[in-house]
Protein backbone atom coordinates (compact mmCIF):
# COMPACT_ATOMS: atom_id res chain seq x y z
CA UNK A 1 0.00 0.00 0.00
CA UNK A 2 1.54 3.35 -1.05
CA UNK A 3 1.76 5.65 2.45
CA UNK A 4 -0.61 8.53 2.73
CA UNK A 5 0.26 11.83 2.92
CA UNK A 6 0.44 12.00 7.14
CA UNK A 7 2.42 8.49 7.01
CA UNK A 8 5.17 10.09 4.45
CA UNK A 9 5.19 13.11 7.09
CA UNK A 10 5.33 10.26 10.23
CA UNK A 11 8.19 9.14 7.87
CA UNK A 12 10.36 11.85 7.44
CA UNK A 13 9.78 12.71 11.64
CA UNK A 14 11.33 9.48 12.69
CA UNK A 15 14.78 11.02 10.88
CA UNK A 16 14.51 14.04 12.99
CA UNK A 17 16.88 13.76 16.19
CA UNK A 18 16.48 15.29 19.49
CA UNK A 19 18.02 18.75 19.53
CA UNK A 20 17.29 19.93 16.13
CA UNK A 21 16.20 23.14 14.33
CA UNK A 22 14.11 22.67 11.49
CA UNK A 23 11.71 24.20 8.93
CA UNK A 24 8.78 22.83 7.39
CA UNK A 25 8.02 24.40 4.07
CA UNK A 26 4.22 24.38 2.91
CA UNK A 27 1.86 21.71 2.21
CA UNK A 28 2.81 18.21 3.06
CA UNK A 29 6.04 19.25 5.17
CA UNK A 30 3.84 20.95 7.08
CA UNK A 31 2.25 17.61 8.64
CA UNK A 32 5.29 16.41 10.15
CA UNK A 33 4.54 19.11 13.05
CA UNK A 34 1.65 16.82 14.09
CA UNK A 35 3.56 13.47 13.86
CA UNK A 36 6.92 13.86 15.70
CA UNK A 37 8.87 11.44 17.80
CA UNK A 38 7.74 11.68 21.70
CA UNK A 39 10.42 12.38 23.96
CA UNK A 40 13.11 14.36 21.36
CA UNK A 41 13.19 18.37 21.72
CA UNK A 42 12.42 19.34 18.07
CA UNK A 43 12.88 22.96 17.32
CA UNK A 44 10.37 24.19 14.31
CA UNK A 45 10.97 27.22 12.48
CA UNK A 46 8.73 28.65 10.71
CA UNK A 47 9.68 31.46 8.11
CA UNK A 48 7.35 34.09 9.33
CA UNK A 49 8.66 34.83 12.59
CA UNK A 50 8.44 31.76 14.86
CA UNK A 51 11.15 29.17 16.65
CA UNK A 52 9.39 26.97 18.61
CA UNK A 53 6.46 26.06 16.70
CA UNK A 54 3.82 23.74 19.04
CA UNK A 55 0.93 21.49 17.48
CA UNK A 56 -2.22 22.73 16.26
CA UNK A 57 -4.25 24.49 18.75
CA UNK A 58 -7.67 23.37 20.45
CA UNK A 59 -10.92 25.14 19.21
CA UNK A 60 -10.90 27.68 22.11
CA UNK A 61 -7.03 28.66 22.09
CA UNK A 62 -6.43 29.35 18.25
CA UNK A 63 -5.11 33.04 17.64
CA UNK A 64 -4.89 34.26 14.39
CA UNK A 65 -1.92 36.25 15.36
CA UNK A 66 0.02 32.74 15.60
CA UNK A 67 0.35 31.12 12.42
CA UNK A 68 2.38 29.10 10.22
CA UNK A 69 4.24 29.68 6.69
CA UNK A 70 1.07 27.97 5.84
CA UNK A 71 -0.79 30.75 7.49
CA UNK A 72 -2.88 27.60 9.79
CA UNK A 73 -3.02 28.54 13.63
CA UNK A 74 -0.25 27.17 15.41
CA UNK A 75 1.22 27.24 19.20
CA UNK A 76 4.36 28.06 20.47
CA UNK A 77 5.92 25.88 22.58
CA UNK A 78 7.51 27.07 25.81
CA UNK A 79 11.03 27.86 25.18
CA UNK A 80 9.78 29.23 21.77
CA UNK A 81 10.32 33.04 20.90
CA UNK A 82 9.18 35.12 18.17
CA UNK A 83 11.71 37.32 15.49
CA UNK A 84 10.66 39.32 12.63
CA UNK A 85 10.57 38.46 9.14
CA UNK A 86 14.83 39.68 8.36
CA UNK A 87 15.84 37.80 11.82
CA UNK A 88 13.88 35.10 10.86
CA UNK A 89 14.72 35.09 7.31
CA UNK A 90 18.60 35.49 8.98
CA UNK A 91 18.31 32.23 10.25
CA UNK A 92 17.47 30.74 6.80
CA UNK A 93 19.84 32.23 5.01
CA UNK A 94 22.92 31.96 7.28
CA UNK A 95 23.12 28.85 7.66
CA UNK A 96 21.55 28.32 11.48
CA UNK A 97 18.81 25.93 10.68
CA UNK A 98 19.96 22.09 10.54
CA UNK A 99 17.54 21.11 7.65
CA UNK A 100 14.70 22.34 5.81
CA UNK A 101 11.81 19.86 4.72
CA UNK A 102 10.23 21.30 1.47
CA UNK A 103 7.32 19.93 -0.77
CA UNK A 104 8.18 20.04 -4.25
CA UNK A 105 6.79 19.57 -8.35
CA UNK A 106 9.89 17.59 -9.25
CA UNK A 107 13.45 16.57 -7.71
CA UNK A 108 16.19 15.64 -10.76
CA UNK A 109 18.65 12.97 -9.88
CA UNK A 110 21.35 15.86 -9.20
CA UNK A 111 19.46 16.98 -6.37
CA UNK A 112 18.10 19.86 -8.17
CA UNK A 113 14.81 20.95 -6.80
CA UNK A 114 11.62 22.35 -8.53
CA UNK A 115 9.02 23.91 -6.62
CA UNK A 116 8.31 27.63 -7.18
CA UNK A 117 6.46 27.75 -10.78
CA UNK A 118 4.89 25.43 -13.14
CA UNK A 119 5.16 28.18 -15.92
CA UNK A 120 1.10 28.33 -15.92
CA UNK A 121 0.33 31.61 -17.47
CA UNK A 122 -3.39 31.29 -15.94
CA UNK A 123 -1.69 30.31 -12.50
CA UNK A 124 0.60 32.88 -11.08
CA UNK A 125 3.97 31.42 -9.41
CA UNK A 126 4.63 31.67 -5.77
CA UNK A 127 8.48 31.39 -4.63
CA UNK A 128 7.50 32.26 -0.71
CA UNK A 129 11.03 31.42 1.24
CA UNK A 130 11.65 28.35 -0.92
CA UNK A 131 14.48 29.62 -2.71
CA UNK A 132 16.50 31.10 1.02
CA UNK A 133 15.68 28.09 2.54
CA UNK A 134 16.89 25.81 -0.34
CA UNK A 135 20.48 27.82 -0.46
CA UNK A 136 20.72 28.43 3.52
CA UNK A 137 19.43 25.49 5.29
CA UNK A 138 22.61 23.12 6.33
CA UNK A 139 20.38 19.82 4.64
CA UNK A 140 17.67 20.12 2.12
CA UNK A 141 14.99 16.79 2.40
CA UNK A 142 12.16 16.87 0.46
CA UNK A 143 8.23 15.17 0.41
CA UNK A 144 6.27 14.38 -2.50
CA UNK A 145 4.13 12.03 -3.60
CA UNK A 146 5.98 9.80 -6.34
CA UNK A 147 4.07 10.84 -8.97
CA UNK A 148 1.45 13.00 -10.38
CA UNK A 149 -2.35 13.21 -10.33
CA UNK A 150 -2.07 12.14 -13.70
CA UNK A 151 0.37 9.56 -13.73
CA UNK A 152 3.82 11.53 -14.43
CA UNK A 153 7.01 10.76 -12.43
CA UNK A 154 8.21 13.83 -10.40
CA UNK A 155 11.47 12.16 -9.81
CA UNK A 156 13.60 13.27 -12.87
CA UNK A 157 16.92 13.08 -15.00
CA UNK A 158 16.82 16.67 -15.32
CA UNK A 159 13.67 18.93 -13.86
CA UNK A 160 11.32 19.98 -16.58
CA UNK A 161 9.85 23.03 -14.60
CA UNK A 162 12.22 26.38 -13.38
CA UNK A 163 14.58 25.57 -10.87
CA UNK A 164 14.23 26.83 -7.52
CA UNK A 165 18.07 25.74 -6.72
CA UNK A 166 20.40 23.79 -8.23
CA UNK A 167 22.09 20.16 -6.67
CA UNK A 168 20.21 20.97 -3.10
CA UNK A 169 18.37 17.79 -2.02
CA UNK A 170 19.99 15.03 -0.06
CA UNK A 171 16.60 13.20 0.91
CA UNK A 172 13.43 12.46 -0.80
CA UNK A 173 10.27 10.89 1.29
CA UNK A 174 7.83 9.45 -1.30
CA UNK A 175 4.71 7.31 -0.80
CA UNK A 176 6.67 4.68 -1.93
CA UNK A 177 9.88 4.68 -1.12
CA UNK A 178 12.74 6.99 0.86
CA UNK A 179 15.40 7.96 -1.47
CA UNK A 180 18.73 9.15 -1.43
CA UNK A 181 20.34 11.74 -4.02
CA UNK A 182 24.31 10.56 -3.60
CA UNK A 183 26.91 11.30 -6.74
CA UNK A 184 25.96 7.86 -8.16
CA UNK A 185 21.99 9.58 -8.13
CA UNK A 186 19.16 8.60 -6.89
CA UNK A 187 19.92 5.39 -4.26
CA UNK A 188 16.54 3.30 -2.77
CA UNK A 189 16.74 2.85 0.90
CA UNK A 190 13.20 2.03 1.70
CA UNK A 191 10.80 0.60 -0.63
CA UNK A 192 7.19 -0.51 0.50
CA UNK A 193 6.36 -3.94 0.08
CA UNK A 194 3.69 -4.38 -1.95
CA UNK A 195 6.03 -2.80 -5.02
CA UNK A 196 8.54 -4.51 -6.64
CA UNK A 197 12.01 -2.70 -7.57
CA UNK A 198 10.87 -3.03 -11.50
CA UNK A 199 7.62 -1.00 -10.84
CA UNK A 200 9.21 1.47 -8.50
CA UNK A 201 11.36 2.14 -11.64
CA UNK A 202 8.73 2.05 -14.05
CA UNK A 203 7.10 5.11 -12.15
CA UNK A 204 10.50 7.33 -11.76
CA UNK A 205 12.39 8.70 -15.08
CA UNK A 206 15.59 8.45 -13.40
CA UNK A 207 17.84 5.45 -13.12
CA UNK A 208 17.04 3.98 -9.30
CA UNK A 209 19.84 2.16 -7.71
CA UNK A 210 18.89 -0.25 -4.57
CA UNK A 211 20.55 0.51 -1.69
CA UNK A 212 22.49 -2.68 -0.42
CA UNK A 213 20.53 -2.72 2.84
CA UNK A 214 17.12 -1.63 1.33
CA UNK A 215 14.63 -2.23 3.80
CA UNK A 216 11.19 -2.49 3.55
CA UNK A 217 8.82 1.33 3.83
CA UNK A 218 6.31 1.10 6.75
CA UNK A 219 4.40 3.67 8.46
CA UNK A 220 1.44 2.89 11.31
CA UNK A 221 -1.71 4.11 11.12
CA UNK A 222 -1.39 8.10 11.87
CA UNK B 1 6.18 67.45 22.97
CA UNK B 2 6.45 64.73 20.52
CA UNK B 3 3.14 63.13 20.05
CA UNK B 4 2.75 61.11 16.97
CA UNK B 5 -1.04 60.45 17.38
CA UNK B 6 -3.38 61.43 14.83
CA UNK B 7 -6.86 61.67 14.89
CA UNK B 8 -8.57 59.18 13.07
CA UNK B 9 -7.93 57.19 10.17
CA UNK B 10 -8.38 59.99 7.59
CA UNK B 11 -5.82 61.43 9.26
CA UNK B 12 -3.38 58.58 8.90
CA UNK B 13 -3.58 58.03 5.28
CA UNK B 14 -3.80 61.52 4.45
CA UNK B 15 -1.24 62.74 1.95
CA UNK B 16 -0.43 59.14 0.58
CA UNK B 17 -0.05 60.47 -3.59
CA UNK B 18 -0.83 58.20 -6.65
CA UNK B 19 1.87 56.00 -7.52
CA UNK B 20 3.45 56.04 -4.56
CA UNK B 21 5.28 52.77 -3.69
CA UNK B 22 3.20 51.55 -0.13
CA UNK B 23 5.18 48.87 2.19
CA UNK B 24 2.28 46.76 3.71
CA UNK B 25 2.97 44.35 6.77
CA UNK B 26 1.28 41.24 7.78
CA UNK B 27 1.47 37.70 6.61
CA UNK B 28 -1.74 36.81 5.39
CA UNK B 29 -4.11 38.37 8.11
CA UNK B 30 -1.78 38.07 10.79
CA UNK B 31 -0.32 41.92 10.98
CA UNK B 32 -2.22 43.09 8.44
CA UNK B 33 -3.47 46.90 9.16
CA UNK B 34 -7.03 46.24 7.32
CA UNK B 35 -8.39 49.20 9.11
CA UNK B 36 -5.68 51.22 7.20
CA UNK B 37 -6.38 49.67 3.50
CA UNK B 38 -10.18 50.65 4.20
CA UNK B 39 -8.53 54.39 4.80
CA UNK B 40 -6.38 54.54 1.90
CA UNK B 41 -9.34 53.19 0.03
CA UNK B 42 -11.37 55.73 1.28
CA UNK B 43 -8.36 58.02 0.78
CA UNK B 44 -8.37 57.59 -3.13
CA UNK B 45 -5.11 57.23 -4.21
CA UNK B 46 -4.33 55.37 -7.08
CA UNK B 47 -1.72 53.70 -9.57
CA UNK B 48 0.38 52.07 -6.41
CA UNK B 49 2.86 49.96 -6.60
CA UNK B 50 2.53 47.65 -3.22
CA UNK B 51 5.00 45.80 -1.09
CA UNK B 52 3.50 42.91 0.67
CA UNK B 53 4.37 39.17 1.21
CA UNK B 54 1.21 38.55 -0.38
CA UNK B 55 -1.58 39.65 -2.69
CA UNK B 56 -4.84 39.64 -0.38
CA UNK B 57 -7.55 37.48 0.39
CA UNK B 58 -11.48 37.82 0.11
CA UNK B 59 -12.48 41.22 -1.07
CA UNK B 60 -11.78 43.95 1.61
CA UNK B 61 -8.76 45.01 3.14
CA UNK B 62 -5.13 44.55 0.19
CA UNK B 63 -7.72 42.98 -2.28
CA UNK B 64 -10.49 45.63 -1.52
CA UNK B 65 -8.21 48.48 -2.87
CA UNK B 66 -6.82 45.48 -6.01
CA UNK B 67 -10.50 45.26 -6.85
CA UNK B 68 -10.79 49.10 -6.95
CA UNK B 69 -8.56 48.97 -9.23
CA UNK B 70 -5.70 51.21 -7.12
CA UNK B 71 -2.84 49.07 -7.39
CA UNK B 72 -1.11 49.27 -10.67
CA UNK B 73 1.64 46.57 -9.38
CA UNK B 74 2.50 44.23 -6.74
CA UNK B 75 5.51 43.34 -5.50
CA UNK B 76 5.80 39.68 -3.13
CA UNK B 77 6.95 36.45 -2.70
CA UNK B 78 3.41 34.41 -2.40
CA UNK B 79 0.69 35.77 -4.73
CA UNK B 80 -1.45 32.46 -4.63
CA UNK B 81 -3.34 31.62 -0.92
CA UNK B 82 -6.90 30.27 -0.26
CA UNK B 83 -9.05 33.44 -1.43
CA UNK B 84 -6.81 35.21 -3.17
CA UNK B 85 -9.60 35.95 -5.84
CA UNK B 86 -8.96 39.35 -6.69
CA UNK B 87 -5.57 39.10 -7.78
CA UNK B 88 -6.00 35.98 -9.75
CA UNK B 89 -8.83 37.87 -11.79
CA UNK B 90 -6.49 40.74 -12.24
CA UNK B 91 -3.44 38.62 -13.14
CA UNK B 92 -5.23 36.40 -16.01
CA UNK B 93 -6.93 39.15 -17.58
CA UNK B 94 -3.39 41.18 -17.66
CA UNK B 95 -4.70 43.97 -14.93
CA UNK B 96 -1.96 44.03 -12.45
CA UNK B 97 1.68 43.92 -13.02
CA UNK B 98 3.89 41.02 -10.46
CA UNK B 99 7.19 41.61 -9.41
CA UNK B 100 8.17 38.26 -7.61
CA UNK B 101 10.41 38.17 -4.83
CA UNK B 102 11.95 35.30 -2.75
CA UNK B 103 10.41 36.05 1.00
CA UNK B 104 13.50 36.48 2.82
CA UNK B 105 15.19 38.49 -0.07
CA UNK B 106 12.12 41.02 0.06
CA UNK B 107 12.61 41.94 3.66
CA UNK B 108 16.30 42.18 3.69
CA UNK B 109 15.99 44.43 0.73
CA UNK B 110 13.45 46.93 3.09
CA UNK B 111 16.42 46.28 5.43
CA UNK B 112 18.97 47.62 3.36
CA UNK B 113 17.11 50.74 2.29
CA UNK B 114 16.22 51.09 6.07
CA UNK B 115 20.09 50.71 6.96
CA UNK B 116 21.20 53.30 4.07
CA UNK B 117 22.92 50.59 2.44
CA UNK B 118 23.11 50.47 -1.51
CA UNK B 119 22.58 46.90 -1.88
CA UNK B 120 23.69 43.15 -0.55
CA UNK B 121 24.96 40.04 -2.68
CA UNK B 122 22.82 37.13 -1.77
CA UNK B 123 23.16 33.47 -2.78
CA UNK B 124 19.44 32.93 -2.97
CA UNK B 125 18.17 32.11 -6.83
CA UNK B 126 21.63 31.93 -8.31
CA UNK B 127 21.35 30.34 -11.91
CA UNK B 128 17.43 30.42 -11.75
CA UNK B 129 15.18 32.64 -13.34
CA UNK B 130 14.59 35.30 -10.55
CA UNK B 131 18.47 36.30 -10.88
CA UNK B 132 17.87 36.53 -14.44
CA UNK B 133 19.64 39.71 -15.52
CA UNK B 134 20.61 40.59 -11.92
CA UNK B 135 24.93 41.71 -11.47
CA UNK B 136 26.46 38.26 -10.26
CA UNK B 137 30.35 37.87 -8.36
CA UNK B 138 32.12 34.96 -7.19
CA UNK B 139 33.16 35.47 -3.06
CA UNK B 140 35.05 33.34 -1.31
CA UNK B 141 34.10 30.40 -3.94
CA UNK B 142 30.34 30.80 -4.12
CA UNK B 143 28.09 32.73 -6.21
CA UNK B 144 26.49 35.65 -5.34
CA UNK B 145 23.83 37.77 -6.82
CA UNK B 146 23.54 42.03 -6.16
CA UNK B 147 20.16 42.68 -4.64
CA UNK B 148 19.18 46.60 -4.51
CA UNK B 149 17.05 48.15 -1.68
CA UNK B 150 13.69 48.62 -1.86
CA UNK B 151 12.19 51.64 -0.26
CA UNK B 152 8.90 52.91 0.09
CA UNK B 153 7.18 56.33 0.23
CA UNK B 154 4.74 55.39 2.92
CA UNK B 155 4.10 52.16 5.27
CA UNK B 156 1.06 50.86 6.62
CA UNK B 157 1.82 48.93 9.45
CA UNK B 158 -0.07 47.11 12.58
CA UNK B 159 1.16 46.60 15.87
CA UNK B 160 -0.07 46.01 19.48
CA UNK B 161 0.77 48.41 21.92
CA UNK B 162 1.90 52.44 21.05
CA UNK B 163 3.02 55.06 23.43
CA UNK B 164 3.28 58.73 22.13
CA UNK B 165 6.81 58.74 21.25
CA UNK B 166 5.52 55.46 18.76
CA UNK B 167 7.35 53.09 20.60
CA UNK B 168 5.90 50.04 19.26
CA UNK B 169 5.36 45.88 20.52
CA UNK B 170 4.19 43.46 18.47
CA UNK B 171 1.87 40.00 19.05
CA UNK B 172 3.39 36.54 18.38
CA UNK B 173 3.62 36.12 14.53
CA UNK B 174 2.35 39.55 14.05
CA UNK B 175 5.72 40.84 14.00
CA UNK B 176 6.74 39.53 10.72
CA UNK B 177 7.26 42.30 7.77
CA UNK B 178 5.73 45.52 10.08
CA UNK B 179 9.46 46.52 12.29
CA UNK B 180 11.84 46.36 8.70
CA UNK B 181 8.94 48.14 6.81
CA UNK B 182 8.89 50.76 9.37
CA UNK B 183 12.34 51.11 9.43
CA UNK B 184 11.74 51.28 5.30
CA UNK B 185 9.41 54.09 4.14
CA UNK B 186 10.02 57.62 4.23
CA UNK B 187 6.28 57.90 6.25
CA UNK B 188 5.41 54.76 8.73
CA UNK B 189 1.93 55.04 9.48
CA UNK B 190 0.43 52.34 12.11
CA UNK B 191 -2.48 51.69 13.32
CA UNK B 192 -2.08 50.17 17.34
CA UNK B 193 -4.70 47.99 19.50
CA UNK B 194 -3.71 49.85 22.38
CA UNK B 195 -2.36 53.11 23.61
CA UNK B 196 0.28 53.05 26.54
CA UNK B 197 1.37 56.15 28.69
CA UNK B 198 5.16 56.72 28.24
CA UNK B 199 7.07 54.14 29.93
CA UNK B 200 4.56 51.84 30.50
CA UNK B 201 6.20 49.99 27.85
CA UNK B 202 9.76 48.17 29.30
CA UNK B 203 12.43 49.66 27.27
CA UNK B 204 13.18 46.20 26.96
CA UNK B 205 10.19 45.02 25.30
CA UNK B 206 10.07 47.74 22.45
CA UNK B 207 10.92 46.02 19.10
CA UNK B 208 10.22 49.02 16.91
CA UNK B 209 11.47 52.81 18.78
CA UNK B 210 9.31 55.61 18.20
CA UNK B 211 12.39 56.94 15.44
CA UNK B 212 10.77 55.04 12.51
CA UNK B 213 7.59 55.91 13.46
CA UNK B 214 5.40 59.00 12.08
CA UNK B 215 1.87 57.96 12.53
CA UNK B 216 -0.06 56.32 14.80
CA UNK B 217 -3.98 55.44 14.99
CA UNK B 218 -5.25 53.15 17.82
CA UNK B 219 -7.55 50.90 16.40
CA UNK B 220 -8.70 48.68 19.26
CA UNK B 221 -9.01 44.71 17.45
Amino acid sequence: MPLSRKQIAWRAAQDLEDGIYVNLGIGLPTLVADVLPEGREIVLQSENGVLGVGPAPGANEIDLDLVNAGKQPVTLLTGGSYVHHTDSFLMIRGGHLDLALLGAFEVAENGDLANWTTDDPTFPPGVGGAMDLAVGAKEIRVLLEHNTRSGEPRLRRHCEYPLTAARVVRRIYTDLAVIDVTEDGFVVREMVEDVDFDTLQAKTEAKLHRAPDMKALKAPTV
Amino acid sequence: MIDKRVKGLAEAVDGIKDGAVVLTGGFGGAGSPEALYGALLEQGAKDLTIVNNNAGTGRTGLAGLMDAGRIRKIICSFPRSAGSVVFEELYKAGKIELELVPQGILSERMRCAGAGLGGFFSPVGVGTRLAEGKEEREIDGRRYVLEKPLRGDVALLKADRGDRWGNLTYNKSARNFNPTMAQAAALSIVQIREFCELGEIDPEHIITPGIFVDRMVVVPV
